[in-house]
């Protein structure tokens, strides 16, 4: 009926971006809905069932006060996913609205900028906001505060570079010519053409906060111990790494999955932006 | 001499961001709230104590002026001595500087042994079975924190295995390595599975260029085309990226030093930060900043003696 309909537009995704979807949706019903599907409360002490090797009754075991970590893991779900989307959400928009400005601007801002930018590759993204953590006070909270006053450099970075080289092109000098201003060419013109690598590395990024997240609630500086958390949970373990090795192994496969269908969305993103194109 | 005023150039580039790096962190020491002198006296101060303590920090001085004895002071090591521990800062950092070098020094070379095969024989046939498991381990190890990778081996080979000690360094440089095994193979894997990912993509547009191919229409045999021709480019991406990972992997360090109790300057970083040990706190950041801009220098220097090309 619609030529402009081609069957391309409309591609299947690639099993691997299915299966990266799945794994996605499944995280997202454990941290929605957490109390439907874990079997047992998260913080349900049972004192007849301390350490127990995995069973039938508890799949991932229980740890020294007798919880079931397959419902800790559960439960945790919803704070590592609040911890990839409020990493990532300011430092996306805010370092896109940037990027974009001085990659169309140029001139001084965009020098300070980039010296800004080596002093943050200097100095260890992990160091930097462990040290900002450190003089907030641990916590969700503060680590949130901490990632984005940083983060959001990466995505102006990659933005600046994207907007610069749309900037070159033809149709950015015709809507100088018909006179339109610098915004309306910055957010009109060259963002919706700019913006494909920075949806892909939100992807990459996500997963990567994860990362961070849990490693800092394994320190002790980020999600704290009633809360439950994977990197917490697997902190948690540590010290039954002897006796009772399910207590830290199952959180962080946990982790590995949810990292693994965040990049798989994110590649299948990435293909699907190349084969629009 | 080109070489020479590109590195001049560097050099000075480097200076002007530890600069930058020294006044970020004084900013934050000094900005955000929490007195400086009421930390080191503890709240049961009194405020003659108090004013007396910021005299003898320089607090009640001129900002700028602050900034400057801050600066003379770092360059001079005059680092201030630990709250918590009550010795020199500079004393701390002499002792675990080498370990925490040894240990990234070690995860380098093993990231290197493993990625560096591994990704020629993706490239060499891309998108073949071993192309793909090689592919689903580094997705997995991708995904891996470090602290995560650092217990499932103190777990299986250490606590497990009994193959290896499950933390702190031994006693000389020997037992030290066998110590330092098992934490720095843990950064290693990490490391290894972003080194692999690009340089299969490297190697493989490499492979793809004219140049090894005119190699094969000339006859060249195939062990020489990639020694000589596809090895020396290689290389080159593989300093660059192991440079532009350098950061990836001292912070990975610090995370390691705390998992495998590893007295180096990681784990010292993450207790002063608990303990609200300020003076360390801001010397060892000022350190590993210089310290990674360091790395930035010499990977320039080596990419440009390896490839003229790149010291314009």
């Amino acid at each position: 009926m619609s030529a402009s309909i081609t069957p391309r537009a409309f591609a299947f995704p690639r099993p691997a971006t299915l299966i990266g979807i799945a794994i996605l949706l499944l995280f997202a019903a454990c941290a929605v809905i957490p109390g439907a599907i874990a079997p047992y409360p998260p913080d349900a002490f049972d004192f007849t069932a301390l350490l127990k090797p995995p069973s039938w009754v508890h799949p991932f075991g229980t740890d020294n006060f007798g919880r079931d970590i397959l419902s800790r893991t559960i439960w945790a779900s919803r704070i590592d996913l609040q911890i990839a989307i409020f990493c990532t959400l300011f430092p996306a928009l805010f370092g896109t609205f940037v990027g974009s400005v001085l990659g169309y601007v140029g001139g001084w801002p965009d020098a300070v900028f980039r010296r800004i930018v080596d002093v943050f590759i200097t100095i260890p993204f992990l160091v930097i906001v462990i040290a900002i953590v450190a003089v907030l006070g641990p916590g969700l909270l503060n680590m949130y505060i901490a990632v984005s006053a940083v983060n959001w450099i990466i995505y102006a970075r990659l933005m600046r570079g994207e907007v610069q080289a749309q900037s070159q092109r033809d149709y950015a000098a015709a809507g100088r010519v018909m006179g339109y201003g610098p915004a309306r060419i910055i957010f009109r013109h060259l963002l919706p053409n700019a913006i494909a690598p920075i949806l892909v590395y939100w992807m990459t990024d996500m997963a990567l906060e994860i990362l961070l997240g849990s490693s800092l609630g394994y320190l002790g500086l980020g999600a704290q111990p009633p809360e439950s958390e994977w990197g917490v949970l697997i902190a948690d373990g540590k010290n039954f790494m002897n006796t009772a090795w399910w207590m830290s192994i199952f959180p962080g496969i946990a982790i590995v999955l949810a990292g693994t269908g965040f990049s798989l969305v994110g590649d299948g993103v990435a293909g699907w932006l190349r084969r629009r194109q | 001499m080109g070489v020479l005023t590109a590195l001049g150039r560097r050099l000075l580039q480097v200076l002007l961001t530890v600069v930058i790096v020294a006044l970020l962190i004084f900013g934050l020491m000094r900005l955000l709230p929490g007195d400086p002198a009421l930390t080191l006296l503890g709240d049961r101060a009194t405020d003659v104590q108090i004013v007396a303590m910021q005299h003898k920090l320089g607090l009640d001085e001129p900002m700028l002026f602050q900034f400057g004895q801050f600066l003379l002071h770092t360059v001079t090591l005059q680092l201030g001595d630990s709250i918590t521990l009550r010795v020199p800062v500079s004393r701390l950092i002499v002792d675990g500087l080498p370990i925490t070098m040894l240990l990234t020094a070690m995860a380098a070379i093993l990231a290197l042994l493993m990625a560096v095969p591994l990704a020629f024989i993706g490239a060499l046939r891309p998108n073949g079975w071993a192309d793909a498991i090689i592919r689903v381990i580094a997705q997995i190890s991708l995904s891996m924190p470090v602290f995560y990778i650092g217990l499932v081996l103190l777990i299986t080979l250490a606590a497990g295995l009994h193959l290896f000690p499950v933390g702190g360094i031994g006693a000389g440089f020997f037992e030290d390595l066998y110590y330092l095994f098992l934490p720095a193979m843990t950064l290693a894997l990490s490391l290894a599975a972003v080194l692999l990912r690009n340089l299969r993509q490297s190697l493989a547009e490499v492979l793809n260029a004219e140049y090894v191919g005119f190699a094969v229409a000339k006859g060249l045999p195939p062990r020489l085309i990639l020694g000589r021709h596809v090895l020396r480019n290689a290389i080159i991406s593989t300093v660059t990226l192991l440079g532009l990972n350098m950061g990836t992997l001292v912070g990975g360090a610090v995370i390691t030093e705390s998992v495998f109790a590893i007295p180096g300057i990681g784990r010292l970083l993450i207790d002063s930060i608990f303990a609200r040990d300020y003076p360390v706190v801001q010397g060892l950041s000022m350190v590993l900043a210089v310290m990674v801009s360091l790395v930035f220098l010499l990977t320039d220097t080596v990419q440009a003696l390896l490839d003229p090309r790149l010291a314009r």
